[in-house]
C-alpha cells in the first residue's frame, strides 16, 4: 500500500513548510504609506493618527538628541532607537496607562510615553538613582539588561493582573536575539500555560549587536516560536505603524478576553550602531542594507499616508520639531539639577530598614559624606 | 503544643501563612495534587484551592520569574524550587532581579518573596540534590539566607521570612526533615530574622554553625561535656546577614571559636565568621580559631557521602585542637 506523501507523517519538509504558511508578513501600508490592506486599518481618528505621527517624530529626535548628548559625554549608555518608531510607539500605542510596561534598555521611548519624565530616562542612562524612582502609579519597570529576563517577569505580572481581575496586561519588549534565551522560551510557555494577560513582542531589528538574525535560529519567522507555547504568533511589518498599531490592539484584546498571551515579531531596523559604546555596525553590516531600510523609514511613509490625507504639513512639523527641541533642552536642565548620589542612599534601600551589618556601614558612609 | 518533626512544623506554617494573607501564594513543581516531593505542601491546594496554591511548569528561571512579576503586583509569593542543587537555573531571578529590585527602583518597590528549598548531604540523592550552595546567595547584596536546625525554628523562621517585605531564600536540610520531633506551639508564632540561636550553653568554647551541623555540633558538645570542656553552640539561623553581635559576645566570653560548615571550604558562611572576629575579637581569643568543612571537591558520589561530610568526630577533634592549642 501506497501512502499519498501530503499524509504522510514521517515527511518532515511538508511539515515545516506547513508551519511556515502560518507565519505571513502583516503589513497594512507601503513604504509610499499607501494602503495596502483596506480590511486592517485601525480605527484611529484623525486626532490619534496625527498623535502617533508626533510621538514618531518625538522619537526620532529624542534618538537625535540623545546621540548628540552620549557623544558629548552628557549621557551614560544609550541604545539608539532610528528606524524603530513604529515599532516601538505604534505597539505602546495600543496600550493603556494602568498596563504594565516590562522593556529592554533600547525601549526608552515607550517608558517616557508611559508617563516616565525624560529628565529621569537621562539620569537612568547617567547612572543615577533618581532615574528610576517611580512612584507607585506608574505601571513600569526599569530597562532589563539581562537580555529576555523581563520575559518571565511579564508572565509574572500579566498572571498577576489576571488574578485581580484587572483589565489589563503586561507588554515586554525583547529583540531577535532575545528570542534565543531560555527566558524568552520560559516567559511565553508560563504565560500561555497560565493564560496570563501579555503581549510579548520582539523587535526583529535584524542584528544581535553584530550578529545576524539568520544566525539566532533555524526558525523561518520568530512570531512561529510561540506555536510551541500553544498560543497566537504573528509577524508585522515593523516599519508600517497601522500595521502594529493593528496587530497591537487585535493581542491586547485577545489576552484581555482571556484567552492569553500573544507573540509579535515586528520586522524592524536600527538605522544606527547597537549603542554608543564602540559599536560600528559598519564592521557586520553592508552599505546597500543600510540603504534598502532607509527607504522602508516609517516617518517617511506615515507623513505621506497623513499628507495625503491632508492631516500634515511642512509647516506643522517644523512647529512640533521646534517645540520637541526646547522640551528636550529643559530636560537636560533638569537632569543636570540631580544632586550628587550618596552611598548612604543606596545602602538604605538594600532592605525595608538596614539589617545590622548594613548599618555598621551607613553610620560610616554618612561620617564620610559629613551628614 | 504538638509533637512535630520539621517538615510538619514547616506545612503548619505555610497553612498559616495561607491563612493570614490572602495575598499569599505557593507554586512550584509539583507543590499542588501531590504536596511537594517531600510533602511540604500536603493538603494545602485541597484547603486553599488552586488559585493560590498551583503547580508550574518545570522552569525555574520561569518560577522566579512568576515570583517577580506577582510581587510587583502586590503578591506575597512563596515559590518552591523542589532542590537547591537547581538553583544555577534560576540564579538571575533571584540575585540579579528580585535582589536588586528595591535598590534598583530606589525603594519604591518591594520583593516580598519566600523561596522555599530543600538541600544537604546525607539522604543519599543524585547529583546536585545535596549541595550546600548558600554562599552562593549568601554573597549577594539585597537579599537573605535563611536555614532552620529544628523544628520550632523553621516554623517560626519561615513565618517571619514570608512576613518580611525583602526577599529570603529559605533553605531546608532534608536530613532534618523527618530525623527528630520537637515540641512545637500551635498557631501563630515568629522567630527573628537576622538574630542567631544559642543553642547550648558553655563557657570555654564557642561553636558557630548552622542547618544540620548544629545537630552534629549539640552531638559533639555532650561527648566534649565528658571530657571536662564546656561548648557553646551558636546557631546563625539567617546566615546572611550575619549576627555578629550574638557571636562576639559568646567569643569574648569563652576566648576560642571552631567554625562548623556542611559545605566546601573555599568562601564560605564560616570563614565570614572567622573574619568578623579576627576583626572584631581577636584580642579575645586564646587559640587560632578552628575550622570544620567539607574538602573543596565536588559534592562526592553517593557512596562517599558519609566520608565527606563533616561530623560530630570531625568537631570533636577540631575543639580539643583548639583547647589543647598553646
Amino acid at each position: 500500500m501506497t501512502r499519498r506523501k501530503k499524509n504522510n507523517p514521517l515527511d518532515f519538509e511538508a511539515q515545516l513548510k506547513s508551519v511556515d504558511a502560518n507565519f505571513p508578513f502583516v503589513q497594512v501600508m507601503d513604504e509610499t504609506g499607501k494602503i495596502v490592506n483596506e480590511d486592517l486599518v485601525p480605527e484611529l481618528s484623525d486626532e490619534q493618527l496625527v498623535e502617533l505621527f508626533s510621538d514618531m517624530l518625538w522619537s526620532r529626535a529624542l534618538n537625535d538628541r540623545s546621540t548628540t548628548l552620549a557623544r558629548q559625554g552628557r549621557l551614560g549608555f544609550f541604545a539608539p532607537t532610528a528606524g524603530q518608531e513604529a515599532s516601538q510607539l505604534a505597539s505602546h500605542f495600543a496600550f493603556e496607562k494602568e498596563d504594565v510596561l516590562l522593556p529592554g534598555y533600547r525601549d526608552i521611548p515607550q517608558l517616557i510615553k508611559h508617563g516616565l519624565p525624560v529628565s529621569k530616562a537621562f539620569l537612568w542612562s547617567r547612572g543615577h538613582i533618581e532615574g528610576t524612582k517611580y512612584p507607585e502609579d506608574f505601571h513600569a519597570i526599569p530597562p532589563q539588561i539581562i537580555i529576555g529576563a523581563q520575559y518571565v517577569q511579564a508572565a509574572g505580572v500579566g498572571l498577576g493582573l489576571k488574578k485581580r481581575g484587572k483589565q489589563n496586561v503586561a507588554f515586554t519588549y525583547t529583540g531577535d536575539g532575545g528570542s534565543s534565551q531560555g527566558d524568552f522560551y520560559e516567559g511565553i510557555n508560563f504565560a500561555g500555560a497560565f493564560k496570563a494577560n501579555v503581549v510579548f513582542y520582539i523587535q526583529n531589528n535584524g542584528y544581535a549587536i553584530s550578529t545576524p538574525r539568520d544566525k539566532q535560529t533555524a526558525a523561518t519567522t520568530l512570531a512561529q516560536k510561540a506555536v510551541a507555547a500553544g498560543i497566537p504568533g504573528i509577524q508585522v511589518d515593523g516599519m508600517d505603524p497601522l500595521a502594529v498599531y493593528a496587530v497591537s490592539k487585535a493581542a491586547r484584546d485577545w489576552a484581555l478576553a482571556g484567552n492569553g498571551p500573544v507573540v509579535i515579531e515586528t520586522i524592524t531596523s536600527r538605522f544606527g550602531p547597537h549603542s554608543l559604546s564602540g559599536d560600528d555596525p559598519k564592521r557586520y553590516r553592508t552599505q546597500a542594507s543600510f540603504e534598502e531600510w532607509d527607504k522602508k523609514d516609517p516617518l517617511i511613509r506615515f507623513r505621506n499616508y497623513l499628507t495625503e490625507k491632508g492631516l500634515w504639513d511642512e509647516e506643522k512639523e517644523v512647529a512640533l520639531m521646534e517645540k520637541i527641541d526646547g522640551e528636550l533642552q529643559e530636560a537636560v536642565k533638569e537632569a543636570d539639577k540631580a544632586p550628587k548620589q550618596k552611598i548612604s542612599e543606596f545602602l538604605e534601600v538594600m532592605f525595608e530598614e538596614p539589617t545590622n551589618t548594613i548599618k555598621e556601614q551607613l553610620a560610616e558612609y554618612k561620617a564620610k559624606e559629613g551628614q | 503544643m504538638a509533637n512535630l518533626t520539621m517538615i510538619q512544623a514547616i506545612t503548619e506554617a505555610l497553612d498559616i501563612a495561607l491563612e493570614r494573607d490572602e495575598n499569599t501564594l505557593i507554586f512550584g513543581e509539583d507543590v499542588g495534587v501531590n504536596g511537594g516531593v517531600f510533602r511540604a505542601t500536603d493538603g494545602l491546594q485541597a484547603k486553599y484551592g488552586e488559585d493560590r496554591v498551583f503547580d508550574t511548569p518545570l522552569a525555574e528561571s520561569g518560577i522566579g520569574g512568576l515570583a517577580i512579576g506577582l510581587a510587583l503586583e502586590k503578591f506575597r509569593p512563596i515559590p518552591e524550587i523542589q532542590f537547591f542543587g537547581f538553583v544555577f537555573e534560576v540564579m538571575d531571578s533571584i540575585v540579579v532581579q528580585m535582589a536588586r529590585m528595591r535598590y534598583r527602583l530606589g525603594g519604591t518597590r518591594e520583593m516580598p518573596i519566600t523561596i522555599r528549598s530543600p538541600f544537604g548531604g546525607g539522604v543519599h540523592t543524585p547529583e546536585l540534590h545535596a549541595d550546600s550552595l548558600e554562599s552562593l546567595i549568601a554573597h549577594s547584596p539585597g537579599i537573605r539566607v535563611v536555614i532552620p536546625s529544628n523544628p520550632y525554628d523553621a516554623k517560626g523562621l519561615l513565618l517571619s521570612s514570608i512576613e518580611s517585605n525583602d526577599p529570603v531564600v529559605f533553605l531546608e536540610h532534608m536530613k532534618l526533615y523527618r530525623s527528630f520531633r520537637e515540641e512545637v506551639p500551635e498557631g501563630y508564632y515568629t522567630v527573628p530574622l537576622d538574630k542567631a540561636g544559642i543553642s547550648h550553653e558553655g563557657n570555654d568554647v564557642t561553636i558557630v554553625t548552622y542547618g544540620y551541623m548544629v545537630r552534629e555540633a549539640l552531638k559533639a558538645a555532650e561527648t566534649l561535656k565528658g571530657q571536662g570542656v564546656s561548648v557553646e553552640v551558636i546557631d546563625l539561623r539567617t546566615v546572611s546577614p550575619i549576627d555578629i553581635d550574638t557571636i562576639v559576645a559568646s567569643v569574648e566570653k569563652t576566648g576560642r571559636l571552631v567554625v562548623v560548615q556542611e559545605a566546601q571550604r573555599q568562601a564560605g558562611v564560616g570563614a565570614t565568621v572567622m573574619a568578623e572576629i579576627a576583626e572584631r575579637a581577636i584580642l579575645n581569643l586564646k587559640a587560632p580559631i578552628g575550622r570544620v568543612a567539607a574538602p573543596d571537591t565536588v559534592y562526592p558520589f553517593g557512596l562517599a557521602e558519609n566520608d565527606w561530610l563533616p561530623n560530630e568526630e570531625d568537631i570533636v577533634n577540631k575543639v580539643l585542637e583548639v583547647m589543647n592549642f598553646d
